[in-house]
């Protein structure tokens, strides 16, 4: 029976070495290349978004390093604003809330992917490739959540 | 149904009902996601019928079968049922729930998913419904206990019978998890759909719900864990490998499951990216138990081979019953939890998930694992059970032996094709995915392939359905066959693993360090809660 404790321990220190070595790959990229999930605690009152001095005027900021932020509101079934125009291949943050129910924000094709939460912002960073973006809803928000579609467009900066 | 086994055969009797109902309707979502057109389809069938699949698969199909389950190994392997008059009790309040939740999905009242997130809101019977189902729940997992420490007291130092402590486990995260769903039912839900209170906070609510969310899903594995560890090696003629191995395995299940909920909530607001990593280790630490048991099963299954004469590195798979409906069932789950525990270790993975969270992958991910590994085993389970029972031999034998192999085909077609179409970025839960003509092309074929998979499922679940019946209506009677579970090689120890109390406690502690800082830092926060939505 002595084989049968070899191969046990054999494979049970396999099994941690494997875990071990994804786990340092997420911490890897999370300290050497900046992978952050969003992670601030703001509050906002989502029935007074209209009187919020930031989110009563969804829309792109430009920052001065080239690159931008972004105030988004999502609401049954469009976001704000309907189109959303950026800096290619630059830091891009996303402030984003929900006027209403729980809605997804996904650049479909990136990364950029999150949660609209009524009450909370948002925020996240990320950068895109030139191009044209269709944004999803990917949150069940009620019967027409598959119309639920804005645009994003990333333009070459010189 | 009469005798001992009334309980558990009516629980099992109820699941397989639920399931039937709830496989019509997966049908119905797969084509309307391919723009298939149907009579009666529109947005709201859809979205009534997503509400009520989730709902009757994930939690009546599964609860009623673990509870049956569990009733069928107290009365085998503890030679009893302490309090069976409240075990009947218990399945009405279940019963009761379930009709009610069930009612008022099917009326269109309360479509808002199983995962029923507020600002959305249901009618009160949704959530007073639900209550009811796992208020039921409780009462099992009580009768389990109660039986397990009238055995205790008559059998001191005798090791635990791994069913029961498979069971106990499955029990102990049970009432861990929906400790989170009370909060956020009782506390928050109930409430606020009876008008009692106006507002409500979506964030909090949810944090709730993915404390219970994920344990959930360990609720319905490991009941699929304990045939694979005691009637698997047995159905194919060998011995378990480790019994020890498989006690350390559902104890490390009891500490480890509940706190990674934040796992499903990376891109959430409010809870900080230190918290999320806590959650993202605890959750690989809760796949070394998964680990374990692939290699432990797996040598166990070799046991078998050898025992049957097979030489050689692999011709010990080739002397395994795969036409034993039970045996191909749960290895074909096995197979399937293969591909899903590798993509659950890429959504557990932060960076990864920004990729797939809330995509057509996720439907695919969960298909594979609780809707093949879990569904299957419960299905095998069934076949294992019935016969026990019911003093009835199984029926259409053949049906059952090609059925599984059906449903993992169709399984196959179907969560393939979503896991491929999420990488493409296809949101998850639309009604047509071609998003209102915006963005179709990338997935459109691979939602057709979906729906051809979810016709085999289809024609998989009734096969299922009709052994049952025909088994329990006209299934010839025998002397039911003996509960017959796999020996150890080695004798098994009553040992660290079967102290649950112990075990239990540790869960505790790590839960509240887990879960403490981010919730009370989120609870004392000022915050404005939502009134609640019906767009459906």
């Amino acid at each position: 029976m002595n084989n049968v404790e070899f191969y046990e321990k054999m494979w049970m220190w396999a099994a941690t070495g494997l875990l071990i070595v994804f786990l340092g790959a997420i911490v890897f990229t999370a300290s050497s290349e900046a992978v952050h999930p969003p992670g601030k605690l703001e509050t906002v009152n989502p029935t007074k978004l209209l009187q919020h001095p930031e989110f009563s005027r969804p829309g792109v900021r430009m920052r001065p390093d080239g690159g931008a932020i972004v105030i988004v509101v999502a609401e049954n079934y469009d976001f704000a604003p309907d189109r959303i125009e950026v800096p290619a291949n630059r830091p891009v943050t996303f402030r984003l809330t929900s006027a209403d129910v729980m809605h997804g924000f996904q650049v479909i094709g990136t990364n950029a992917n999150a949660m609209a939460v009524p009450g909370y912002v948002t925020e996240f960073t990320i950068s895109f490739k030139p191009g044209d973006y269709v944004i999803g809803c990917n949150e069940y928000c009620g019967l027409m959540h598959h119309k639920m579609i804005g645009h994003l467009v990333a333009k070459e900066v010189k | 149904m009469k005798g001992r086994h009334a309980l558990a055969g009516t629980h099992i009797g109820i699941a397989v009902a639920a399931f039937g109902v709830a496989s019509f309707l997966g049908v119905l979502q797969a084509f309307s996601i391919a723009d298939i057109d149907f009579p009666y389809r529109d947005e709201s069938l859809y979205y009534i019928s997503m509400t009520a699949h989730g709902v009757l698969m994930a939690l009546v199909f599964t609860t009623f079968f673990i509870m049956g389950f569990g009733y069928a190994l107290a009365q085998e392997n503890l030679g009893r049922l302490v309090g069976r008059s409240m075990a009947w009790l218990a399945l009405a309040l279940s019963a009761v729930g379930s009709v009610m939740a069930a009612a008022t999905i099917l009326r269109g009242e309360s479509t808002v998913l199983y995962t029923f997130y507020p600002p959305l809101q249901a009618k009160p019977s949704f959530y007073i419904g639900a209550t009811l189902l796992v208020a039921g729940s409780w009462i099992w997992g009580a009768v389990i206990i109660a039986s397990y420490r009238s055995w205790r007291r008559e059998n001191p130092g005798v090791p635990t019978p791994l069913t029961i402590h498979g069971m106990l486990a499955t029990i102990i995260i049970w009432y861990l998890a929906t400790a989170g769903l009370a909060v956020e039912v009782v506390g928050m839900l109930i409430p606020w759909s009876l008008g009692w209170v106006k507002t409500i906070d979506p964030l909090v609510a949810r944090t709730w719900f993915w404390w219970f969310g994920h344990p959930l899903v360990y609720f319905w594995l490991l009941p699929a864990y304990i045939l694979w560890y005691n009637v698997l090696p047995r159905v194919a003629g060998g011995k378990l490998f480790s019994d020890s191995l498989g006690r350390m395995v559902f104890m490390l299940f009891v500490l480890l499951s509940v706190p990674v909920g934040f796992h499903h909530q990376f891109v959430d607001p409010g809870i900080s990216s230190g918290w999320k990593l806590t959650h993202t280790i605890l959750t690989y630490g809760v796949m070394f138990p998964s680990f374990v048991t692939a290699f432990t099963i797996i040598a166990s299954l070799e046991v078998a081979g050898r025992m049957k004469g097979a030489r050689g590195l692999f011709n010990w798979i080739g002397k395994l019953p795969w036409s034993d409906p039970f045996f191909a069932c749960v290895a074909l789950a096995m197979i399937a939890f293969v591909f899903g525990g590798w993509g659950g270790a890429i959504n557990a993975a932060y960076a990864m998930n920004s990729m797939v969270h809330n995509t057509a992958w996720i439907q695919g991910h969960f298909h594979v694992t609780i809707g093949t590994s879990v569904a299957l085993s419960f299905m095998g389970g069934t076949y294992w059970l019935v016969p026990r029972l019911s003093g009835r031999q199984l029926r259409l034998p053949v049906l059952a032996r090609v059925q599984p192999y059906l449903w993992f085909i169709g399984m196959a077609l179907f969560s393939t094709s979503y896991h491929i179409a999420g990488l493409r970025g296809l949101p998850r839960r639309v009604y047509s995915a071609s998003l209102n003509g915006e963005q179709g092309a990338p997935w459109h074929n691979l939602t057709v392939i979906a729906a051809v998979g979810s016709v085999i499922l289809l024609f998989s679940g009734l096969g299922y359905i009709l052994v049952v019946l025909a088994t329990w209506l006209t299934g010839r009677r025998e002397d039911a066959p003996a509960f017959e579970f796999a020996q150890p090689l080695t004798p098994a120890v009553h040992g660290m693993w079967d102290r649950y109390a112990l075990w239990t406690t540790a869960a505790i502690v790590l839960i509240i360090l887990a879960y403490g800082y981010p919730l009370i830092h989120l609870l004392l926060t000022q915050r404005f809660g939502s009134p609640p939505y019906r767009p459906f």
